[in-house]
């Protein structure tokens, strides 16, 4: 019989009702394979694309993948470069990123990944595959104890031994993933798991009572916190990745809060354009290179207001310096961040937009009280800062700064719909001292482990979301080598993504640093035998641009952004640019280096020891 | 000090309470963990004592209900009250971590340990052994005409007096269980 033929039992009416429950039950327990499934339960997750390299233990799931056409597999050059995409994916859409590697080294290839996603708080799923469950443990080829290796760098991992829980574990993995504090979350799958039919669970049929975070803030405390604001005179916020974790609405109330009070915003690395750079009381980053304006503010404040943001020891620096003055409220969904580094004075759990509606609303409803003439004072004190003006600098001759390179890319990209990549070094900070970003999720920079290589394959991950925009990676030439496999995946995918490359032949941090506190020793931070970029971009059958003279800057950048493809820009640039401001290792906020006059001896023997 | 008592989502009980004294001083502290009982549970809890950097002074566990799945580990750690509580949060995060319970906080606890001695020796001192035990109200497992195996439950300090007794008497071995808790009262 027909799946759909109506029944011949005579009911008559009823049995239009009784199909459809029929229908429904048997959609329930439809029977498929473990592969199958995995196909299925990303669909039913809303998954779109899945970055991948197939692999003798994934050979099932690639099957199924062959043989539909919802779920757009993108061929990666290097598992890494798989989880690196997928986080780009997750970063610029909010959803969770999905990889597909193979057991044995697919897996161990991921853990970088897997790691910079944890410290970042990114959402995404790597399902692995493993060797048949009867094999577990006996060496077998291509087996690895993934779920072992990858247990300290995920949020959370499953070994699904049986087809019958495999889908409601999928399920769970997306559920953890995106809720409470985002992380990375892993599914190991054997291949005999693979292999073997039960009946599929549904999302809406999977069990995650076990996993439910605490999203609404504690109002005693809330209202603790508006009664700080209400009567602080030297007030600042200092927002982080949590508000962009959170979402548009998170955002939206932010720059609400911020405009009502006129309280002046700093944000860390990761928390870029959750406030607009153009805001009226944006003062910069802050932290290690942060601004000197928003740096000062943070040490000067008498109330400082942590939102999604975590302490790190780039933003707090000497920390028995670290504001000396201020009461400090932290907002954070993750309780074990509150009084970990830093002791909080008004503690809130709970999810940035949630948190930020009450605070607003019961701010409203108190009389939206403000000491307006204070803050007045501590503006203008700001602007005092200001004029410190410690991003200046000046491009003279004919080497173009690096700093110079950033600010007409600035200027050639602003009106576009614009999402930035870059890997990690001295560019990744001047990007974001010096690019503006006016929305969330427009800024993709690996901010908590510091991963080279890791801007390359985001840009893809980026690209593939946002296939219409304009991506851009902005790299040194030594973080881009690390995964220049990519241009594999670029050329074959036709992603227009733009490789801008500032090339100093130098590891520039690494550079700095030793001259700062190595006595000048350049222990093996130069690129030697740097491939020729143009020639290396035509050889994957992509477009190459060299640019070394300031005077044809602007021309190259449109020419770049003009190309209707992969670009690799090769910029070179001053070689001995050192990052600044900088705050030393072992110093507080207040004992910023402005500029190479500063450098002699700031770093101590005891901020030597620090990374 | 408040204590931490995290709950998945549970709004009552949680680090709003959380307002450590920065003090140095190390405490000593029983959390009650309970737990999923799925496969590597355990290296997740033991693998965050290790990665943070945390101490372990005794670690056992159990599943605790059978049909529920449902494992009870009991942690003994140290650290200044700033730790404890990041130890008790971070455990908290885990997945599969239902209920983190500070004992040595929450009210009063019992803590009991067992522990399995064998003591070989002969003449006065196999004589001093039993009467120690008798006073330990240690039981004797198993007897030989050299030794004995006795069997001794109490706090850990207790089982560490018997231990210290009976080095001097022949003490061959010594395997202990690590501390079992529970809070007092009815609930």
């Amino acid at each position: 019989m027909e799946p759909h033929a109506p029944p011949s039992n005579g009911r008559g009416l009823f049995y239009v009702k009784e199909l459809v429950t029929l229908d429904t039950e048997r959609q329930m327990t439809r029977q498929m394979t473990g592969a199958k499934m995995v196909v299925q339960a990303l669909k039913d997750q809303g998954v779109d694309t899945v970055f991948g390299y197939p692999g003798g233990a994934v050979l099932p799931i690639y099957d199924e993948i062959f043989q539909q056409n919802d779920i757009r597999h993108i061929l990666v050059r290097h598992e890494q470069g798989a989880v690196h995409a997928a986080e780009g994916y997750a970063r610029s859409t909010g959803k969770v990123g999905v990889a597909l590697v193979t057991s044995g080294p697919g897996a161990t290839n991921a853990v970088t990944g897997l790691t910079d996603a944890l410290l970042d708080s990114i959402p995404i799923l790597v399902i692995t595959g493993q060797v048949p469950t009867f094999m577990i443990g006996s060496d077998a080829f291509q087996e690895a104890d993934t779920v072992g290796i990858t247990r300290p760098c995920t949020k959370h991992n499953w070994l699904a031994k049986d087809t019958a829980t495999l889908a409601e574990t999928l399920h769970q993995a997306f559920h953890v993933a995106s809720s409470g504090r985002p992380g990375p979350v892993l599914v190991d799958i054997p291949k005999d798991v693979q292999f073997a039919s039960a009946g599929y669970t549904p999302p809406e049929k999977t069990n995650n009572t076990n996993y439910q975070p605490q999203m609404s803030g504690d109002i005693e405390s809330i209202n603790e916190l508006v009664e700080a604001l209400e009567s602080a005179e030297r007030p600042v916020f200092y927002t982080g990745g949590g508000v962009i974790n959170s979402g548009p609405k998170a955002s939206k109330l932010l720059r609400e809060l911020v405009e009502a009070t006129g309280i002046p915003i700093t944000s860390t690395l990761m928390g870029l354009g959750a406030y607009p750079a153009s805001g009226k009381h944006w003062l910069g980053m802050l932290g290690m290179h942060g601004l000197y304006e928003a740096n000062m503010a943070m040490h000067d404040c008498d109330l400082m207001i942590n939102i999604g943001a975590r302490f790190d020891d780039r933003i707090t620096g000497l920390i028995d310096a670290f504001s000396p003055g201020s009461k400090k409220a932290h907002i954070d969904i993750d309780p074990s961040s509150i009084n970990k580094v830093i002791k909080t004075d008004i503690p809130i759990v709970g999810d940035v937009a949630s948190v930020l509606d009450d605070i607003l609303k019961v701010w409203k409803a108190r009389g939206r009280n403000i000491n307006r003439e204070a803050i007045a004072n501590w503006t203008g004190q700001i602007n005092e800062w200001r004029k410190v003006d410690c991003l200046k600098f000046t491009q003279q001759g004919k080497t173009i700064k690096p700093q110079y390179a950033l600010k007409r890319l600035e200027e050639l990209t602003k009106s576009h719909d614009r999402y930035i990549t870059t890997e990690v070094g001295q560019h990744q900070m001047w990007a974001a001292q010096y690019l503006n970003f006016e929305d969330p999720n427009r800024w993709m920079t690996s901010g908590g482990l510091g991963t080279m290589g890791y801007g390359f394959p985001a840009s893809i991950g980026v690209q593939m979301a946002h296939p219409e925009s304009l991506v851009i990676n902005v790299a040194g030439e030594a973080s881009w080598l690390m995964n220049m496999q990519e241009m594999g995946t670029a050329v074959q995918f036709r992603l227009p993504v733009k490789q801008f490359i500032l090339n100093n032949e130098r590891l520039g941090m690494v550079r700095q640093w030793q001259e700062l506190l190595h006595g000048e020793r350049y222990s093996h931070s130069w690129s030697e035998a740097l491939p020729d970029f143009v020639k290396l971009a035509e050889a994957f059958g992509a477009k190459g641009i060299l640019c070394s003279d300031p005077a044809d800057l602007d021309d190259a950048i449109m020419e770049m952004i003009n190309h209707d493809g992969p670009v690799i820009f090769d910029c070179l640039v001053e070689k001995h640019e050192n990052c600044f401001p900088m705050i030393p290792s072992g110093k507080p906020h207040n004992e910023m280096l402005l500029g190479e006059a500063s450098t002699q001896g700031a770093i101590e023997a005891g901020g030597a020891v620090l990374v | 000090m408040a204590a931490l008592k995290i709950k998945k989502g549970s709004t009552k009980h949680s680090a709003y309470n959380l307002r450590p004294n920065f003090s140095d001083v190390q405490e000593s502290h029983t959390l009650a963990v309970v737990v999923d009982n799925e496969p590597g549970v355990l290296a997740r809890v033991i693998g965050l004592f290790s990665g943070r950097g945390y101490n372990i002074e005794s670690l056992t566990v159990a599943e605790i209900d059978h049909t529920g799945h449902h494992s009870r580990i009991t942690v003994v750690t140290k650290g200044t009250p700033q730790v404890i509580e990041q130890i008790k949060a971070q455990l908290g995060r885990i997945v599969p971590v239902h209920e983190v319970h500070d004992l040595t906080v929450e009210g009063a606890a019992v803590e009991r340990e067992l522990a399995l001695l064998k003591v070989a020796g002969a003449g006065d001192k196999r004589v001093e052994a039993l009467r120690l035990a008798d006073i330990f109200r240690a039981n004797v497992v198993d007897s030989t005409l050299e030794s004995f195996v006795f069997e001794i439950t109490g706090t850990s300090e207790k089982i560490d007096a018997f231990a210290d007794l009976m080095r001097p008497l022949g003490l061959v071995e010594v395997a202990r269980t690590g501390v079992a808790a529970l809070s007092r009262g009815s609930e």
